[in-house]
């Protein structure tokens, strides 16, 4: 038999396993099929033979009811009914299936409903928010602290800038720079220390002093400062002009590929000596030279810079340029 | 107090002085005694002070015996071994490709990003598209994003602000961009790069490390890195294996074809031991010998995490690759998959 009071009067007495007094005001009921969470004598689960919940299992809302007549089917004891995902329908549903049972217990359910319906509402907002969809993925020190590790060790074996000149340097050995840069790159000279390459340049340059010396006997001390003496030279360039586009093709090193220089002027300054290379045109013979461009090759430099071109000047003097 | 027991205790009526060895040579006899031999050989002894001096005695025998032999291998005449490196140690890998085999050659080559390296007419140029995580970049990443943007040729980059990636690839196809790369951060630095090459390319998940701005290098002075408006070259070095190939090619797909060799830019993407070392330079040839370099540009380093067929897809798609750490795949240090 049922005694629902004598029940009550042991757990209330005596102990409960469910009962949490953690503060002086209110007791509450840790059952988990509890209706109102408090420890009382109309809600304990265990001291009521008929008693009702509604509990929520996955975002789904689940009518409990328990009666007399199972008390001694400890199996079967909690009837449980789905309820309607429409809160009004669901509403409905606890009035018919609590139809005579005790207000207190049918209020409560409606109550418990209410709240379970809203707390579902929040939980499905709260996921779409990001910080839900942020995985919150732990960091283990010790793999990463190895992994730290692993990739100094690799930068250290990698040597990346050597690589990387490495690989440039084939490049430019299989030709993939073609023409671009003008220093030879055929299998002889590369055998050659720098010295002996830089001495060849030496022979050139001496070779075409010397042709131009037969000419003109003023080219040697030319000097950069001396601007004047750019327009004197107009004059005689075209005798050196065609002295130099007669010299057969063969004896001009790679280093002219691309250019041929109308006028090579050697030069010797405080810090290094180099060529200025000075292209000219002009419309006519009785015309005057103008100068086009001016490029400069330091002695042991591989590459021209241009130091001056006609096309960018703002005034029309091209000689102001030149300082 | 309790006066320790010497052996010279015994020994006075001899009046001798006490020698180390004699005292030893007392105790050895204890030794045999006190001492046992485990079964695997090693002698165990019981006095700490023995043991000790016996243990000082075998390192030094052996040093001195090292020593020797490192002295008789320098004056022989034999050849140096080479020194061990753990490339040279590197487990043999099934998926390393022969360059002279032809059907992988193949197979490789018709993967998605065929058309790009057939130079098919709508994907040569590559238009990449760059995005943070969900959210507000925090300000380093934010200013290295501004510098890949910069960098990468051809690059927008977009604020993402909330707009789920898989709404951003639709837009992109419609607009024609082939790439997307997504930068996510943790504790204010970038920590995950994600590259999706876009018709129905890969994508990649690398984990990104130790990013440089441009301004952060030494060789910059200081000064942050223009922008890159020349077509640069790029080197990719060593990617051996399928799956590396597989990468290198993705990379190499973000970048337009034709070089242009008077700018003297150069892109790299290195790999050494499974990271890919990305830096950026100019370089100039002082003779068919020498090259100088100059680094400009943001440097960082990438290790790949996994690659997914099929464009951004995190959960439903289908992964060619996971790094899976749990499962054993870091036990070797010898085993590399890049």
């Amino acid at each position: 038999m049922q005694h629902d009071d004598v029940i009550w009067s042991v757990l209330n007495g005596q102990f409960c396993s469910y009962k949490q007094q953690k503060s002086k005001t209110q007791i509450f009921c840790s059952n988990e099929y509890n209706l109102t969470g408090l420890c009382d004598r109309r809600s304990c689960p265990l001291a009521n033979s008929q008693y009702a919940t509604v509990r929520e299992e996955k975002g789904i809302l689940y009518l409990y009811m328990k009666v007399v007549e199972r008390s001694h089917y400890p199996k079967k004891q909690w009837e449980k009914i789905k309820l309607h995902e429409n809160y009004i329908r669901a509403l409905k549903q606890i009035n018919e299936h609590l139809i005579y049972w005790p207000r207190f217990i049918r209020h409560k359910c409606k109550q418990r409903l209410t709240k379970l319906t809203q707390y579902i509402i929040r939980t499905r907002r709260l996921m779409l928010k990001k910080t839900a969809k942020q995985e919150l993925v732990p960091i283990k020190k010790k793999a990463e602290r190895r992994e730290r590790r692993h990739e100094e060790k690799a930068f250290v074996a990698a040597n990346i800038d050597r690589a990387i000149e490495n690989e440039l340097l084939e490049r430019l050995k299989k030709g993939t720079y073609g023409d671009t840069y003008t220093f030879p790159v055929n299998a002889i000279s590369m055998d050659e220390e720098d010295e002996e390459v830089e001495s060849d340049e030496d022979e050139e340059e001496k070779e075409k002093e010397q042709e131009s010396e037969e000419e003109i006997e003023y080219v040697e001390d030319f000097d950069e400062s001396d601007a004047e003496d750019m327009e004197d030279m107009g004059d005689d360039m075209s005798d050196e002009e065609e002295l130099i586009k007669s010299i057969p093709s063969s004896k001009k090193r790679s280093l002219e590929i691309e250019y041929e220089p109308a006028v090579e002027i050697p030069v010797r300054g405080a810090e290094r000596a180099g060529i200025i290379y000075c292209y000219a045109t002009r419309d006519s013979v009785a015309d005057d030279w103008h100068v086009d461009k001016l490029e400069f090759k330091g002695s042991s430099q591989s590459q021209r810079f241009l130091f001056y071109d006609r096309a960018l000047r703002r005034t029309s003097s091209s000689t102001e340029k030149l300082e | 107090m309790v006066r320790r027991k010497k052996d010279s205790d015994s020994n006075d009526n001899d009046k001798r002085p006490i020698h180390r060895k004699q005292s030893k040579k007392i105790t050895n006899d204890d030794d045999e005694e006190s001492s046992t031999r485990t079964p695997s050989g090693t002698l165990q002894v019981r006095n700490k002070m023995v043991r000790q001096l016996l243990y000082a005695k075998l390192k030094r025998s052996k040093s001195k015996s090292k020593l020797k032999e490192r002295k008789a291998r320098q004056q022989s005449d034999e050849p140096r071994e080479e020194p061990k490196t753990i490339e040279k140690k590197r487990l043999r890998d099934e998926t390393w490709v022969d360059e002279n085999d032809q059907e992988t050659l193949d197979d490789i080559s018709n993967d998605e990003l065929n058309n790009y390296f057939t130079r098919q007419a709508d994907s040569t140029e590559p238009k990449l598209l760059l995005t943070s995580q969900e959210g507000f970049p925090t300000s380093f990443t934010n200013k290295f994003l501004k510098e890949l943007a910069r960098i990468l040729p051809n690059t927008t980059y977009f604020q993402r602000r909330h707009h789920p990636i898989k709404r951003i690839i639709k837009k992109m196809n419609k607009l024609g961009y082939t790439d997307l790369l997504v930068v996510n951060e943790d504790h204010g630095k970038p920590c995950t790069l994600y590259i999706s090459h876009l018709p129905e390319g890969p994508t990649m998940k690398f984990r990104l490390t130790n990013a440089r701005l441009s301004k952060q290098l030494r060789s910059n002075r200081g000064k942050s890195c223009a922008k890159l408006t020349v077509r640069p070259e790029i080197i990719l070095n060593n990617f051996n294996t399928r799956i590396g190939i597989r990468v290198g090619r993705l990379l190499a797909a973000l970048f337009p074809h034709d070089p242009q060799y008077k700018g003297r830019h150069i892109i790299t993407f290195h790999n050494q031991r499974d990271f890919v070392f990305f830096r950026h330079h100019m370089y100039l040839f002082k003779n068919e010998k020498k090259v100088a370099l100059q680094e400009l540009g943001p440097r960082f380093t990438l290790k790949l995490k996994s690659i997914q067929h099929g464009t951004f897809d995190a959960l439903y798609g289908e992964y060619e690759w996971i790094h899976k750490p749990k499962h054993k795949m870091d036990t070797e240090r010898t085993k590399f998959f890049l």
